[in-house]
């Protein structure tokens, strides 16, 4: 055991000393590829844990939320619906909801007025999220007046500000009570904006959903399942969108690589020549190589993966961030829960580290097994 | 002495090995750091009904992706050019990649 671990080490030392006097074109090699790791991993590493913090913050949002359609519109849900929907059998709670959408053209960016049914806010008072605290100044106690859409001035006194933790979901909120927000929008008495469901057997969603449609023809049923998948989807196609515009990229390092690897030059052919001649076997030779292709691909992975890592959940990845996150003027800032899938990883490790590493051993293969007179006279 | 160089590459590399687990144990701390607060903004999800996330906020389909008609994004006028840069960014209308139930067609069709 203990010469076949000398063996290899002796060999690690011949193929660090060939390296050494190539010292510029390896090192630019290992270079571009811890940085090509570094950047599939970020990539990886970001969007995942952004899926995973949607998926978990979701992951009690309203079962079954109801719209109704004018025109292919969302419209107002009228009187009246809510007591058809009870008479439906499996749902459990109904609350008509009331939301709408605010421009405040001081900061020009669109607040979510909302008057929750689960919060009792005082008539004049507002509760507003963390972003817009921090765009339009304001604190607990402070006054604020807003233009409704009917062009009247309304005035609220600041009760509170949304916690900072939940920034993620509540950046844009501005929760009022129910009579200040009908005041505002001047909503007609007895309408909503949409109907929140919840449904007493988790499995039958899918059949109280169906009933609704076939109750209500104009009203469309939106499912949390379809919530969550809407954002696995967004995720994943900014994920995929980032990957293609990186696909040049990579296509460019794996030309390089495989130049670097499978593209002989005259002078390591030579080397192979000799190596042989001097009593080197064929298997030594692949040995040494593969140890050669090994160092390098996992030092690549390592280093690039850790620095993904670092600069993805310790400095909030600030090179990926805007085409990753989105933008908007009013943005929510939160620190991203890190999520290491380990699939994610595993494949991350297959793809870069084998095929440079077959991309070394075939041509090594095919020199070594020539005659080494040829190969040093090639 | 002088070190050999493949001990000197194993050094390197268990160094990098490490750092790689740590990665892993730096994961895990953080998600116990992060789970209150997580825990915090499920939470106020669940108590007032939210069901997006306060991303992109520049149009309502935007804001609410999941909420937004069949239409969006480009719901503006049929052919409706993008006016936000997310808009670009968001995937194809959900309904051309099927992620909607067809509930309507369980509906019986008026005569």
């Amino acid at each position: 055991m203990n010469a076949w671990i000398e063996k290899q080490r002796h060999l690690i030392d011949f193929t660090l000393a060939s390296l050494a006097r190539r010292r510029t074109k390896n090192l630019g090699l290992l270079l571009v590829y811890t940085l090509l790791v570094f950047v599939l991993a970020s990539v990886a590493l970001y969007t995942h844990a952004l899926r995973q913090e949607a998926a978990q913050v979701l992951k009690n949002s309203p079962e079954v939320v109801l719209q109704r359609m004018v025109a292919g519109r969302h419209d107002l849900i009228p009187p009246g619906y809510l007591e058809r929907i009870g008479r439906i059998r499996g749902v459990q709670t109904i609350e008509g909801r009331l939301w709408g959408y605010y421009y405040d053209p001081v900061v020009k960016a669109n607040y979510t007025f909302m008057a929750p049914a689960s919060e009792a806010v005082k008539p004049g008072t507002l509760v507003v999220g963390p972003a817009v605290a921090r765009s339009r100044g304001l604190a607990p106690g402070n006054t604020i007046s807003f233009r409704a859409y009917s062009g009247k001035l309304f005035a609220f006194t600041v009760a509170g500000v949304l916690p900072h933790a939940s920034e993620l979901v509540s950046a844009d909120l501005v929760l009022m009570g129910e009579a200040d927000f009908r005041a505002f929008f001047e909503y007609p008495a007895g309408h909503h904006t949409d109907i929140a469901l919840s449904v007493a057997n988790p499995l039958e969603v899918r059949t109280v959903a169906a009933k609704l449609a076939a109750a209500l023809p104009d009203s469309r049923p939106i499912l949390r399942e379809e919530v969550l998948r809407t954002y696995a989807s967004v995720f994943d196609w900014r994920e995929g969108l980032m990957l293609a515009l990186l696909s040049a990229a990579i296509l460019a390092f794996a030309i390089l690589a495989w130049e670097k690897a499978s593209g002989l030059s005259a002078e390591e052919k030579r080397e192979i020549g000799i190596l042989k001649a001097i009593g080197w076997e064929t298997g030594d030779v692949i040995k040494m190589k593969l140890w050669e292709g090994g160092l390098v691909s996992l030092t690549a992975f390592l280093v690039g993966f850790v620095a993904a890592y670092v600069q993805v959940f310790r400095f909030g990845a600030p090179l990926f961030e805007p085409v990753l996150k989105g933008w908007a003027v009013l943005y929510p800032r939160f620190e991203l829960v890190p999520a290491i899938d380990g699939l994610q990883v595993a494949t991350l490790f297959f793809f870069t580290v084998f095929p440079y590493m077959a991309a070394v051993l075939v041509p090594i293969w095919r020199a070594a097994i020539t005659d080494p007179d040829a190969a040093m006279r090639s | 002495m002088k070190p050999r160089p493949s001990s000197l590459a194993f050094a390197a590399l268990g160094l990098a090995a490490a750092g790689f687990a740590a990665t892993f144990v730096d994961a895990a701390l953080l998600r116990d750091r992060g789970a209150a607060q997580l825990a915090e903004r499920g939470a106020l999800a669940e108590r007032l009904g939210l069901t997006d996330l306060a991303l992109f906020t520049e149009a309502r389909y935007t804001r609410h992706p999941s909420q937004a008609d069949l239409h969006s994004a480009f719901q503006d006028h049929p052919l409706a050019l993008e006016h936000f840069p997310t808009g670009s960014l968001l995937p194809p209308p959900a309904s051309l990649v099927s992620h909607h139930e067809r509930l309507d067609r369980k509906a019986a069709s008026p005569d």
